[in-house]
């Protein structure tokens, strides 16, 4: 079994193979599924945990103060102490409320999330499942959480959260738009849809610079989009905190609520990766065209480096974009969408297409 | 035409402004010596009030546990929530007259609202403030304090 | 009793429905409720409900000595503590015709413009915090700080200071004080184009704040909105301009005023006087003359028999004081014209038709103190 930071296949064939070697197929299979479902949940929580205590140290440091620094060095184990906190506290039941409906919505959210991980390349031959479809995939399955929001809304019985999980609704049903299109200049670039073909494409150079300007402008508007369809600030409508308390989970409690709070930083995580998958180049390091020596030592940091580098990049930015804005209000988060984004993410991808017929990518 | 020019002008100024405030956030984010921060109870043996905060009601005692109290009431007829209760007494003096001296002077911290009032008002400037800010007690009545130590007597010329 | 508890309530559309927006809600600021009916995300009516925080102020001030009503009026808008005191002490001072030192009308021109500052920068912090910015919050808080900083050396209280007596001041401001407000007018002018660069000129805020609760002049004044809001709509309703009490008259400042009326415009008159204020001060702070902290003033005040009242320009607007004296120690009856109650009522005509996000900015571009409205 050889283990090759540069290269993952060899390694992962090499399990599927022994699998298979040992038990019958249909067996094999299930083994291999539990295997990949586990080391996925463990990914989720190390992941989750880490990117709370980041987002509370980002917006400390934005704001003039330290953070969390009192649960270990650092604080590094404050989000450790909050899951605690957050398990062991009560269920709050609620009168008239949707009950089915009630406790199902969070597992929706996160389903919905878990879902979208499988389809993303963390490394050479490092991927769950290898789509033919992969980005059409991601994007569908991402915008299955908004089901899980409009029932949370719908369920709790209180007026906030249906006014919050119906401004989610018109939200994300507008911003999938933008998010797809945008993607799709992407496509008609790379003419694949995927993943790890998106990314081996990209071994020349990343593709916000092979398609130089509408490659930009669409990095920006998936930024943009993507930013909303995560309900993060500037566009964290649903949840609105200084209008509707807390949206869609104000009558949530518990390890419930830890759902809903875990499944905001898993998609934020997802849409990152995806942003850094399909522009920044994924695990591909970063070449310069002519500079040998350069590129060599590019070469020599490891794939999984380079992947958490970039998603951890655009997820600092989406920070960024939370901690300096206002919040939009409904009426203009919709113009923003249908007046500006899309029209300019049409022109967009009639650009890129032109582009790539006259041939003048890089 | 005139339309079309304002769409993209819009967006331009849209995103400079942006981009303006997240200058703002990015320069603090990369400047961690700005960070205003105090880290309290690490630093409580550095960490020194002003010397006028008013933290605590006290009675100065000199090096002979005197005090400057006559007992005379000004205090709390003056104090507007009724924080401050003196009881007195009289003794006799040598000569024969009767004087009067403080018993109790005591003094509610729960109900005191800081207005300064007591001590601007003592007429031999017996009471002071104490810079004291850690209040909290596990027990109300530990907030009811006696002002003036055990055994202790007024200077002598104060009247 | 019933009947006074039980408001009736409003009578409600088809596809209307209430919303109770507090007493425990983060944009009221405090506990003041809201009863609103909402059509869809569109304010129909608002119907607001105060009394929660009613703590009894005026009725007791007529137990306390004019020297004690000073600390109850801290507790009304606990954010311009000073001015509130201000207004006490003027009231007495006129009533008794004393002449307080020139040093004293000084210091507190200084402290009253200080204390101005550290309301709107709080204004400011929880209107970015209100829109959805949560950084402005932490910015306005840590220059406040500052200015708390002076007010604790000089006096060693920071929010309810209880600083002023009628007749002069508790006692002589810190040695350090001219050169503490010099550094921190030095610091603030710097910190305040950060508050231009991060949300005044922010696209989202523009379009969050632009044409957003227009209140028009004559609406202003029949409802007798004062203060920055009133200044906002272009009424130019300055107490210190048109009835100048302490150095007022004879510092040089502009009354800032604007004439939209909306949110954004309410805005930028409490952020020009932010440096107005600084200009203020910065006229005053370097000629303080020497003298005494306080009028020679009997230990017990009684005032004439009659009626008086005082009115200062607070944070809010106009703080107005109306006093009945039957010539005891104690007033007989203390009445507060406090700006945020005042203010309070325009709330429901400005936020109609707008939306839900829309009334939590004019509740914020109003810039209510709960305690100011209960008393």
């Amino acid at each position: 079994m050889a283990f090759n930071i540069y290269d993952f296949t060899s390694f992962t064939q090499s399990i599927d193979q022994a699998l298979y070697e040992w038990l019958p197929p249909f067996w094999a299979l299930l083994v291999e599924m539990t295997i990949i479902g586990l080391v996925f949940l463990l990914f989720y929580a190390i992941v989750g945990l880490f990117l709370v205590y980041a987002e509370r140290k980002v917006c400390a440091f934005m704001q003039n103060r330290v953070g969390p620094n009192r649960v270990g060095p650092y604080g590094v184990f404050q989000t450790i102490a909050d899951f605690i906190k957050l398990l062991m506290k009560e269920l709050v039941y609620i009168k008239n409320s949707d009950k089915l409906l009630f406790n199902i919505a969070p597992f929706i959210v996160i389903i919905a999330s878990f879902m979208a991980i499988a389809a993303i390349p963390f490394a050479k031959g490092l991927h769950a499942i290898d789509f033919d479809i992969g980005i059409m995939y991601v994007i569908a399955v991402t915008s299955l959480g908004v089901i899980g929001v409009l029932l949370a809304g719908w369920s709790s019985n209180n007026k906030y959260s249906l006014i919050g999980a119906m401004r989610s609704g018109a939200q994300i049903i507008s911003y999938e738009l933008s998010v797809g299109l945008s993607l799709l200049t992407i496509i008609v670039l790379a003419g694949t849809m995927q993943f790890s073909q998106v990314v081996e494409m990209q071994s020349t150079g990343w593709f916000i610079f092979k398609g130089h300007i509408p490659a930009f402008i669409a990095f920006v508007i998936f930024l943009i989009a993507s930013t909303a369809e995560t309900n993060r600030g500037p566009f964290d409508l649903a949840e609105a905190e200084s209008e509707l308390t807390a949206g869609f989970h104000t009558e949530y409690s518990g390890i419930k609520f830890a759902f809903f709070f875990l499944a905001e930083y898993m998609n934020m995580f997802i849409v990152a990766s995806i942003a850094a998958t399909v522009f920044l180049g994924g695990w591909m390091p970063f070449h310069i065209y002519g500079w040998e020596g350069f590129n060599h030592v590019m070469d020599f940091i490891p794939p999984l480096v380079w992947y958490f580098g970039k998603t951890a990049f655009v997820i600092w930015l989406m920070m960024w974009f939370k901690w300096t804005f206002p919040r939009l209000r409904i009426d203009q988060l919709l113009t923003l969408e249908w007046k500006y984004l899309l029209p300019i993410n049409l022109v967009n991808i009639l650009i890129m297409a032109f582009i790539v017929l006259m041939g003048w990518h890089f | 035409m005139n339309s079309f020019t304002k769409y993209f002008t819009d967006i331009f100024w849209g995103f400079r402004s942006l981009l303006i405030g997240m200058s703002v956030t990015g320069r603090y984010f990369f400047s961690p010596g700005q960070i205003v921060t105090q880290q309290y109870p690490e630093n409580r043996k550095k960490l020194k009030m002003f010397e006028r905060f008013k933290g605590d009601l006290i009675m100065p005692h000199d090096e002979h546990n005197q005090h400057r109290c006559t007992g005379c009431g000004i205090c709390e007829t003056n104090c507007p929530n009724g924080s401050i209760e003196v009881i007195s007494d009289r003794i006799e003096l040598p000569d024969g007259k009767k004087k009067r001296i403080i018993d109790k002077h005591i003094y509610h911290l729960s109900m005191c609202t800081f207005c300064s009032l007591c001590v601007k008002t003592c007429p031999s400037e017996a009471l002071d403030w104490d810079q004291t800010f850690e209040h909290a007690v596990f027990d109300r009545t530990k907030l009811t304090k006696i002002l003036n130590k055990p055994g202790s007597s007024i200077i002598k010329d104060i009247e | 009793m019933k009947e006074i508890i039980n408001l009736p309530v409003q009578s409600i559309e088809e596809e209307e429905y209430h919303i109770n927006m507090g007493p425990q809600h983060p944009s009221t600021h405090g506990v003041l409720r809201l009863v609103v009916t909402l059509q869809g995300e569109i304010v129909k009516k608002l119907q607001p409900h105060c009394g929660y925080i009613h703590r009894g102020i005026e009725k007791m001030c007529e137990k306390d000595t004019y020297q004690q009503i000073i600390h109850l009026t801290d507790r009304m808008d606990y954010l311009s503590a000073h001015i509130n005191n201000h207004a006490v002490c003027l009231l007495v001072e006129g009533a008794l015709e004393v002449e307080v030192p020139e040093r004293v009308k000084y210091i507190r021109t200084i402290l009253d413009e200080l204390n101005r500052i550290a309301s709107h920068q709080l204004w400011w912090s929880s209107f970015g915090m209100d829109l959805g910015g949560l950084t402005c919050f932490f910015y306005g808080l840590r220059d406040r700080e500052h200015i708390l900083d002076i007010f604790e050396e000089s006096f060693g209280s920071r929010l309810l200071h209880s600083y002023y007596t009628p007749g002069g001041l508790m006692r002589d401001v810190h040695p350090n004080f001219q050169k503490r407000v010099k550094d921190f007018l030095k610091y603030n002018r710097k910190k305040i184009k950060d508050y231009d660069r991060i949300l005044s000129g922010n696209v989202i805020f523009l379009e969050r704040s632009k044409g957003v609760g227009v209140l028009s002049k004559e609406l202003a004044i029949n409802y007798g909105v004062t203060g920055p809001s009133g200044r906002g709509s272009g009424w130019a309703c300055d107490i210190r301009k048109k009835h100048p009490y302490a150095m007022y008259d004879k510092v040089e400042f502009r009354e800032v005023l604007r004439h939209e009326g909306d949110t954004y415009s309410r805005y930028m008159v409490r952020i020009d006087e932010m440096r107005e204020s600084m200009n203020i001060i910065e006229q005053l702070i370097d000629n303080i003359p020497e003298g005494d902290f306080s009028a020679k003033m009997k230990p017990i005040i009684r005032l004439p028999e009659g009626e008086y009242y005082q009115c200062v320009e607070s944070a809010r607007g106009e703080l107005g004081i109306y006093c009945i004296s039957d010539g005891n120690k104690n007033p007989v009856r203390m009445k507060f014209r406090t700006p945020s109650f005042v203010n309070l009522g325009v709330l429901d005509k400005i936020s109609r038709e707008m939306k839900i996000a829309d009334l939590v900015a004019i509740g914020a571009s109003l810039d209510l103190v709960i305690p100011d409205i209960d008393r």
